[in-house]
């Protein structure tokens, strides 16, 4: 986990309802801030989540992830700001 | 969010809701960690980048991804198992602006599409291949695949593939670069996030090359089928970075990008007015003549020409049914075909009538121009009574007689030889034909010679061998 | 313009550049390949693409392509070949992809040989492939025909959205008759369903997949009330003397050029004898053979094959009245006496009336 009093580089935002809980994603990201909800979403699968914090905007999650829109990444804009986003994470 | 930038998101050119889907139209039909859905990712991110949508034509296969078109908002198009390549071939000749992508997999290109693939790349055609490559058959519950490694267990393959039974796995990347026309040829995995980004790499110049009008790309994908390979997204994925690529090594197998040149582009079409233009200017030949002076005469020559092939059979009726379209007659002018067009006997049925020709077979000739032996013996009979026999030979064979009937039996061929080819053996028949029936005028048969011959030495000579068949049958001819 | 003497098969190929056609592909058969030759030389002048297809699956699938592009296009091939490019028409017409097929039928069945047979009528007629579809079939009898079929195919194909096949025999094929080709050459603009890569077509989809059952019931249901449309509409035959007839003959392609001898000779004889020729295959004039059953004492359907069309002949007739067949095969082509020989006897066992009918005059 990153240091929480440095602001985050990069955010991530994931779609419980695209999510199949295949679980790539998990193991793509190296600081390990994504896992598996131990709640089910509607289909039946364990959707990924996001800790909320500590993403750095790489991107390989969204590569790793087959469906087309169930994993969003951010990168901090240019201009900063105080607060983190509120990121939908089901 | 407005401290953060978007860096990736679903790709424009993937539709927003899958309408096309009967159900779940927000998520793919792939299984859970399937490896189609990261490959068409890329495939979207690469149409996205290059700013090509409207371009863009997707070719989708039989198999898992037969249904591509459900999730990329491009032009689709689905098609029988195996063909993608001949379909997308035709597709870019038509569409030279457009991008077409032909997405296959194991089973689709590289076995029963085999003949397809090979022949799309060796023709260079600028087309980009995705090959998905997961050795086995997904769509069908987990059969053999011509891309399963050795031992592997699959339904087809019970105890385990065999390579004295089912040969060993195919290496299209491989085989393809043997070829001299592709462009480029890469394999890829999907087996981690280093591989995943150098598929990405791939996946953009394979369609990066079309966008530049060069030749052939492929791009193959080992890709992971965990649900048919029972096992978790995440060993599927080891399996394929770790196992897979032993039997199918990752690698740039051919690439001439930085050298290769666009196909040239297609000689511009005619105006429709000057369309109809392009059918006169054949071999230089001039085109036919309304006809001055319409023969007048009733006519109804019912011909058949029979001799050895090579003896100018066919031309001789083609030369006779020409003239008559020049005297204004109905003709037709049929062949036998077949083997013995190359040798044995030929023959050639034509007819000439101011009526609209009913039969344009000659079954009842009344005029038989045999040149040999055995065509006067095969026909003879069949000789309408009171018709014309012309005959090439020295004197009527024992036994080919008939009183009902005008022989006119001279060694045309060998006369040939006086007007200095004996190849025009088959004019001097003709000339002694038009002379002795009095048919056709001179006119007539020479504006068809001057359509038909090769040359202008042919020409000449073909003239001149009708004006002395003409002459043959007015007077003794010795040989 | 001139008639121009030409054979069959390039008839073919200037009929249908004239028509629009700017894309062929195909495989070399005997005797089918001079439209191949004859589209080589004609078609990249005309600024359409001519391609030699590694098979005849590829070549029918590259028609698949072409046709989803919103060309006009076309192959051409003969019996065995047909055999193979069945897979695609299938799906030619479960995609509704127009385009034009000739086939220059020879002897079969397996390799048979190269002679005149018209021994594909099933395959072409009753569709080879798989599923409930239909193809318009053409059956033209004159080299005439061979160009003006072919345009007219590629009208039905596009009107109806279906592969429309040009079934000719090597004798068609390959003989020569004066042809007076149209002066104006068409190019109608592409199909506004085709995939056409630009913003316009982007959202148009060619397939022929239906997972659902009732979607896929929808389908076949819409192709079948097509169907039902062309056979209201498209229907061509072409009648000889059969006002009074007693004996009707019915045969397509060259062998109804023999027959048209045959009406000739046996109507010198004295015997009532009329020809009815389909030109349409699909649909089949079943209606007027129907009509024909009515006032005709016998028909004799004559074919270059062991009884195929007889078939459909019998279906229309529909058992009011004795259908005869005689057919030659293997490339053996029945000269018109051989046929006269065929009717005499026929005539004698129905007790045909001789001499003529006193309604109909004949000049």
């Amino acid at each position: 986990m990153s240091d929480i009093a440095r602001p985050d580089k990069g955010s991530v935002a994931i779609n419980a309802d695209e999510c199949k809980g295949c679980g790539l994603c998990v193991i793509s990201c190296a600081l390990g801030v994504l896992r598996q909800s131990d709640s089910l979403n509607r289909f039946g699968y364990h959707p990924a989540v996001y800790a909320g914090h500590g993403c750095n905007g790489c991107g390989l999650c969204f590569y790793a992830c087959p469906e087309p829109g169930a994993i969003a990444v951010y990168k901090r804009a240019a201009a900063p700001r105080a607060t983190q986003p509120e990121l939908v994470a089901a | 969010m407005s401290e953060f930038d978007i860096l990736h998101q679903r790709a424009k050119c993937f539709y927003d809701s899958f309408e096309r889907k009967a159900e779940l139209q927000h998520q793919t039909h792939y299984c859970p960690g399937c490896g189609h859905g990261i490959a068409h990712k890329l495939i979207a991110q690469a149409i996205d980048e290059l700013g090509i949508q409207d371009r863009t034509i997707l070719v989708s296969p039989v198999g898992c991804s037969v249904f591509a078109y459900y999730y990329f908002d491009v032009g689709n198009v689905q098609v029988a198992h195996g063909r993608a390549p001949a379909v997308a071939t035709a597709m870019k000749r038509a569409l030279p602006h457009g991008v077409v992508l032909s997405y296959q997999g194991d089973g689709d290109l590289a076995a029963i599409g085999t003949a397809e693939i090979l022949h799309a790349a060796n023709r260079g055609e600028p087309i980009t291949v995705f090959f998905l490559n997961n050795a086995i058959y997904g769509m069908t519950g987990g059969q053999m695949a011509p891309t399963t490694p050795l031992g592997e267990k699959t339904t087809t393959t019970p105890f385990g593939r065999n390579p004295w039974t089912e040969g060993y796995p195919l290496h299209v990347s491989e085989v393809l670069s043997s070829l001299e026309a592709p462009v480029y040829i890469e394999r890829v995995a999907l087996g981690n996030n280093k591989m995943i980004q150098q598929a990405a790499k791939a996946v953009r110049k394979a369609i990066a090359n079309q966008v530049q009008g060069l030749g052939f790309s492929l791009v193959e994908i080992l890709s992971p089928c965990p649900t048919i390979w029972k096992m978790e997204p995440a060993d599927a994925q080891k399996w394929v970075r770790e196992e897979l690529t032993k039997v199918y090594p990752l690698g740039v197998f051919r690439d001439k990008t930085k050298e290769a040149q666009p196909r040239p582009a297609p000689v511009p079409a005619p105006s429709l007015d000057e369309l109809p233009k392009i059918f006169s200017a054949k071999e230089g030949r001039p085109p036919a003549l309304a006809p001055a002076a319409p023969c007048r005469r009733t006519v109804d020559l019912r011909v058949k020409v029979a001799g050895f092939g090579g003896q100018g059979v066919l031309m001789l009726g083609q030369v006779l049914a020409e003239a008559g379209l020049d005297a204004g007659l109905e003709v037709s002018w049929l062949p036998s075909y077949g083997p013995e067009m190359r040798s044995g006997t030929s023959h050639c049925h034509v007819r000439l009538s101011n009526h609209e020709i009913d039969s344009p077979l000659v079954s009842r000739p009344n005029v038989l121009m045999a040149m040999n032996e055995p065509s006067l013996r095969k026909f003879l009979p069949a000789v309408e009574p009171g018709g014309w026999i012309f005959y090439n030979g020295t004197s009527l064979p024992e036994g080919a007689m008939r009183t009902d009937v005008t022989f006119i039996v001279q060694p045309f061929i060998a006369l040939a030889d006086r007007i200095g080819d004996t190849r025009a053996g088959n004019m001097v028949m003709l000339g002694a034909m038009l002379e002795a029936t009095g048919l056709l005028e001179s006119e007539w048969v020479a504006s068809a010679l001057a359509r038909l011959s090769k040359s202008e030495r042919w020409l000449d000579l073909n003239r001149r061998a009708i004006e002395f068949g003409r002459e043959v049958i007015h007077r003794e001819v010795s040989i | 313009m001139p008639k121009q003497l030409i054979k069959g098969n390039e008839a073919v190929v200037r009929g249908a550049i004239l028509a629009g056609c700017r894309a062929f592909y195909a495989y070399p058969i005997t005797p089918a390949s001079e439209i191949s030759e004859a589209a080589a030389y004609y078609m990249p002048q005309a600024g359409g693409a001519f391609l030699q297809a590694e098979s005849e699956t590829a070549a029918v699938n590259m028609l698949y392509g072409a046709a989803s592009a919103g060309v006009r296009c076309m192959t051409s091939s003969s019996g065995p070949g047909i055999s193979l490019m069945q897979e695609g028409i299938s799906y030619l017409a479960g995609s509704e992809l127009p385009c034009v097929i000739a086939d220059i039928m020879r002897g079969g069945p397996g390799l048979g040989n190269i002679a005149p047979e018209q021994g594909d009528y099933m395959q072409v007629v009753k569709g080879g492939g798989h599923g409930c579809y239909h193809t318009l079939v053409l059956a033209p009898d004159s080299v005439q025909e061979m160009c003006d079929l072919t345009t007219l195919a590629f009208e039905l194909a596009d009107q109806y959205r279906n592969p429309v096949f040009v079934l000719a025999d090597s004798f068609i094929g390959q003989m020569m008759e004066p042809v007076e080709f149209p002066e104006r050459a068409i190019l109608p603009p592409p199909p506004s369903w085709a995939v056409r890569a630009t913003a316009e077509t982007r959202k148009n989809l060619i397939t022929s997949i239906y997972l659902d059952p009732d979607a896929l019931e929808r389908h076949v249901r819409k192709l079948a009330a097509k169907y039902e449309r062309a056979e209201a509409e498209v229907v061509r035959f072409e009648q000889v003397e059969t006002g009074d007839a007693d004996l009707v003959l019915v045969g397509y392609g060259i062998a109804a050029r023999i027959l048209k001898a045959v009406v000739r000779l046996a109507r010198a004889e004295g015997l009532r004898v009329g020809l009815m020729r389909p030109i349409t295959l699909y649909p089949f004039p079943k209606e007027q053979i129907g009509d024909l059953a009515r006032t005709a004492s016998a028909f004799l359907a004559v074919e270059l094959s062991t009884g195929k069309m007889v078939e459909d002949v019998r279906l229309a007739v529909n058992g009011r009245k004795p259908v005869e067949f005689y057919g030659r095969a293997g490339g053996s082509v029945p000269s018109a006496e051989e046929v006269l020989g065929v009717i005499r006897n026929i005539a004698e066992r129905y007790s045909l009336v001789r001499g003529q009918s006193p309604e109909v005059a004949h000049v």
